[in-house]
């Protein structure tokens, strides 16, 4: 059988960086490929050029068994290729069913033929069994997981061949994403080639068929996803063996230095109640929404607080400004890199010194000779892979800006650590490193908030668990007395296990 | 490239083009004579005074992602006010005070409604620029206020004009402020937090910037240099006008981008800004020489602003590289 697509010894330099340099693969119709690599592997490059961004230096292309090669992303369009971006790209302020058949809006002489529009997104949302979204309501007022599938039904309009998700569970909870894989799965029952991309390996390998790894922009294995050894797998990844990707290191609890008691947000949280030790790591389980970001927001000021008390080191001090908590040694990396955690157009330096510019001054004035080589000392702790401390932030890879947005922390010698989701969207080798930062923060005597939704990595760091559903904080228990199912109950608002 | 030797070409980048204006001026055997002299670079450097004062602040403000609309009219009622003040016998030390004062004090309330209420800035300085303007208009009762002789007028007065030596007062006035606010928006806390604000005010607050306190600093320091643009506006026409200065902040905005700003915040520099009112001059000036009439200056003008900021958007975007991932 001729596969859907098959890709060459494909290779693409930006000036004298090498991008890809020998790329191969191929898909079957009706497949899921995995497509693996750690951040900076290639894999984005590698999509752009079958999605028409770039064009390949060298290689060849194959659709259908025909040479293909996507001058403009229209044409890979028209050629029967998807792709649907990790940053999700609906127009907020329009419904959902005008999302979906945007830039396709069926029309007669100029006039939008508003029955056969709402019938072409109804038949995508049912195609996808998703035939209960609220079709008028805007785009930007649905959840996440939500836009996700209209960005799928999107592409769905479009009858494609091909179909490339960028890492789309990154910010989704356990159940959407299931949901979501049955929309895959649904597809390439059909006959839609899929090629996956993420980094969570426990989701290739249940949603996909086969795999492709990629290294340093080279194609460096692939095979058949039934029965691989996902260590096997990382090590290609890697190009070595990640031996223990969460540390155990031993470390002292000491006094409570942070009481939460019945602390209520505008909207979220409900009721929140914890204490923080020295030493202690603790994580918070819960699905999207459960109020875990506004907690920590509403701890740190961000957000105001209706009702409840904080109290830092003793002092009680609910509703005290971000410089105030700031002051006090309580630091918050926030969910959202792009949004809010950086000045993306900043330079490194700027970045990391911002909120403690006082060690980089000289009589009052900000010296950049000193901000540079502060930073540069923290981008070597870090391993912060960066053409220099003056480079802007946001030309490097997740995983090298969220080891920055971490220094800014560092830098201003946090002693209570609030990290929303510390290690989205972010390549395995620098997920391995910053659990290993966590772990000697702890080891130091700093307290660590650390709030994620996946599970494995709160079980294996974590000294102590905490689950909250709907605004409300449900359940502490040193991380021993958890297991993943029960975390998973109480998060969906299940009763508690009784202990055995 | 190195980014240390990018910054410093983007920072020439605004030169080059002056340089260039300046030879196209130079290079006409007819006109050289009269452009490339002493006498006409003093003209030249006091007519870039009051657009270099207002671009100061204006350059503040824009790096902090916001805009001024209401300049213009700022201009025209400290002028008004100077005159007025004057003519009452004040103190030359007590006008300038109360004038650069005066101009700091709109610009306050244009920074606590913005802060405070969390407004455009656009919309709320569009609406200051009609309040303001009818505010001089009323208090100059619709005429100009025409004092005597006094103190005031040697700020901006041409001693000597042939000669480039000496500058009037004014231009040292703007050359020295030029270089405290260069160090004040690069090496101070309150600078580094102007750029934080304007390339991503969330971050700003996350980071501990008390962002509305700092947005009400901007505009108020702001409005000072206003003011004293106003005032320098007096000085050369030695009466207060309450119609001058009609869309200056449309010159100042000019300057301030030519010179490598972003209306979109986070980027610009005082020196980019100070280049960018020269050259709005010396295209003023050198076009005039040429005896050129004023609605084809307009229309150079015009189309120097675009270039200019479109070959610097052309640069910046051939200098991104392109990451993969």
């Amino acid at each position: 059988m001729t596969p859907r697509l098959v890709m060459r010894n494909v290779k693409k330099s930006f000036g004298a960086t090498r991008a890809l340099c020998g790329v191969s693969l191929e898909v079957q119709a009706g497949e899921v490929l995995a497509l693996i690599g750690e951040n900076g592997a290639g894999k984005s490059t590698l999509m752009k050029v079958l999605s028409g961004a770039y064009l390949p230096d060298d290689g060849t292309i194959e659709l259908d068994g025909r040479p293909f090669v996507p001058g403009d992303p229209l044409h890979a369009r028209q050629g029967g290729i998807e792709m649907i971006y990790q940053e999700l790209t609906l127009a907020p302020h329009l419904s959902i069913e005008e999302n979906i058949v945007l830039g396709g809006e069926p029309s007669r002489w100029g006039w939008l033929d508003r029955r056969k529009r709402r019938a072409l997104a109804m038949s995508a949302l049912h195609e996808l069994d998703q035939g209960d979204l609220p079709i008028d309501a805007p785009a930007g007022s649905r959840p996440i997981a939500e836009q996700q599938i209209v960005e799928i039904a999107r592409a769905l309009v479009r009858q494609p061949k091909v179909l490339i998700l960028d890492e789309p569970t990154s910010s989704l909870t356990k159940r959407d994403a299931e949901s979501l894989f049955r929309v895959i799965r649904r597809l390439r029952d059909r006959g839609v080639s899929v090629i996956y991309i993420s980094h969570f390996l426990e989701e290739c390998q249940a949603l996909s068929d086969r795999f492709t790894v990629l290294r340093d922009g080279e194609s460096v294995g692939s095979g058949v996803m039934a029965g691989a050894d996902l260590r096997e797998i990382i090590r290609m990844m890697v190009g070595r063996e990640v031996k223990d990707i969460y540390p155990r290191m031993p470390h002292q609890l000491g006094e409570p230095v942070l009481s939460v008691r019945r602390l209520a947000g505008r909207n979220k949280p409900a009721s929140v109640s914890f204490d923080l030790r020295a030493g202690e790591i603790l994580g918070v389980a819960g699905l999207v929404g459960a109020g875990r970001t506004e907690s920590l927001r509403a701890i740190f000021g961000l957000d105001e607080t209706r009702d409840g008390s904080v109290k830092v080191f003793g002092t009680e001090s609910a509703g005290l400004s971000p410089r105030r908590r700031l002051d006090q040694g309580v630091g918050l990396l926030s969910e959202d890199r792009k949004a809010e955690g950086l000045l993306l157009g900043r330079s490194l330096s700027d970045n990391l010194t911002l909120t403690r510019l006082g060690p980089v001054s000289r009589m009052g004035l900000v010296s950049d000779r000193l901000q540079a080589t502060t930073t540069t000392a923290w981008m070597k702790r870090l391993d912060v892979r960066a053409q220099g401390a003056e480079q802007a932030i946001g030309e490097l890879s997740g995983g090298n800006q969220q080891k920055v947005a971490i220094g800014r922390l560092l830098h201003h010698e946090a002693r209570i650590l609030l990290l929303d989701e510390p290690t989205r969207g972010i390549d395995v080798g620098s997920k391995a490193q910053i659990y290993r930062l966590i772990g000697e923060l702890a080891v130091a005597g700093k307290s660590i908030v650390f709030v994620s939704s996946y599970l494995p990595e709160l079980l294996g760091i974590c000294d102590t668990v905490a689950v909250m559903c709907r605004g409300t904080l449900v359940d502490v228990r040193p991380v021993e007395r958890w297991t993943e199912h029960e975390i998973m109950a109480a998060a969906i608002g299940q009763a508690p296990v009784p202990q055995s | 490239m190195n980014p240390r030797i990018a910054r410093f070409l983007s920072a020439l980048g605004p030169l080059f083009g002056l340089l260039f204006v300046i030879g196209i001026f130079s290079a006409s055997e007819e006109v050289r004579p009269y452009f490339l002299t002493g006498g006409n670079f003093k003209i030249i450097l006091t007519q870039t005074v009051i657009v270099a004062i207002g671009a100061l602040g204006m350059t503040l403000i824009i790096v902090s992602g916001g805009i001024d609309l209401s300049v213009g009219s700022v201009v025209a009622l400290t002028s008004v006010f100077a005159a007025k003040m004057v003519l009452q016998g004040f103190d030359p030390v007590v006008v300038v005070l109360l004038t650069v004062l005066m101009g700091g004090f709109i610009g306050c309330v244009n920074g606590t409604i913005i802060a405070s209420f969390r407004m455009m800035p656009f919309i709320v300085t569009l609406g200051m620029m009609g309040v303001v303007r009818g505010a001089a208009k009323w208090m100059g009762n619709n005429q100009t206020v025409n004092p005597p002789k006094n103190p005031l007028n040697a700020l901006m007065a041409l001693s000597k004009p042939q000669e480039l030596i000496p500058l009037p007062m004014g231009v040292w006035v703007a050359a020295a402020l030029a270089v405290i606010m260069a160090v004040v928006l690069r090496q101070t806390v309150f600078g580094r937090y102007i750029f934080a604000l304007g390339s991503n005010e969330a971050t700003a607050r996350l980071c501990g910037i008390r962002v509305a306190r700092q947005k009400i600093l901007i505009y108020a320091l702001a409005g000072l240099f206003f003011g004293l643009s106003g005032l320098m506006q007096f000085s050369r026409l030695t009466q207060g006008d309450p119609s001058v200065a009609v869309g200056l902040e449309l010159d100042i905005i000019a300057a301030v981008v030519i010179g490598g700003a972003s209306l979109s915040g986070g980027t610009g520099s005082i020196l980019g800004s100070m280049i960018g009112a020269l050259m709005m001059a010396v295209l003023r000036n050198g076009s005039n020489q040429m005896g050129m009439p004023t609605y084809m200056q307009e229309i150079i003008i015009g189309i120097v602003i675009v270039l200019a900021v479109g070959l610097d958007k052309w640069r910046q975007s051939r200098g991104v590289r392109q990451t993969g991932s």
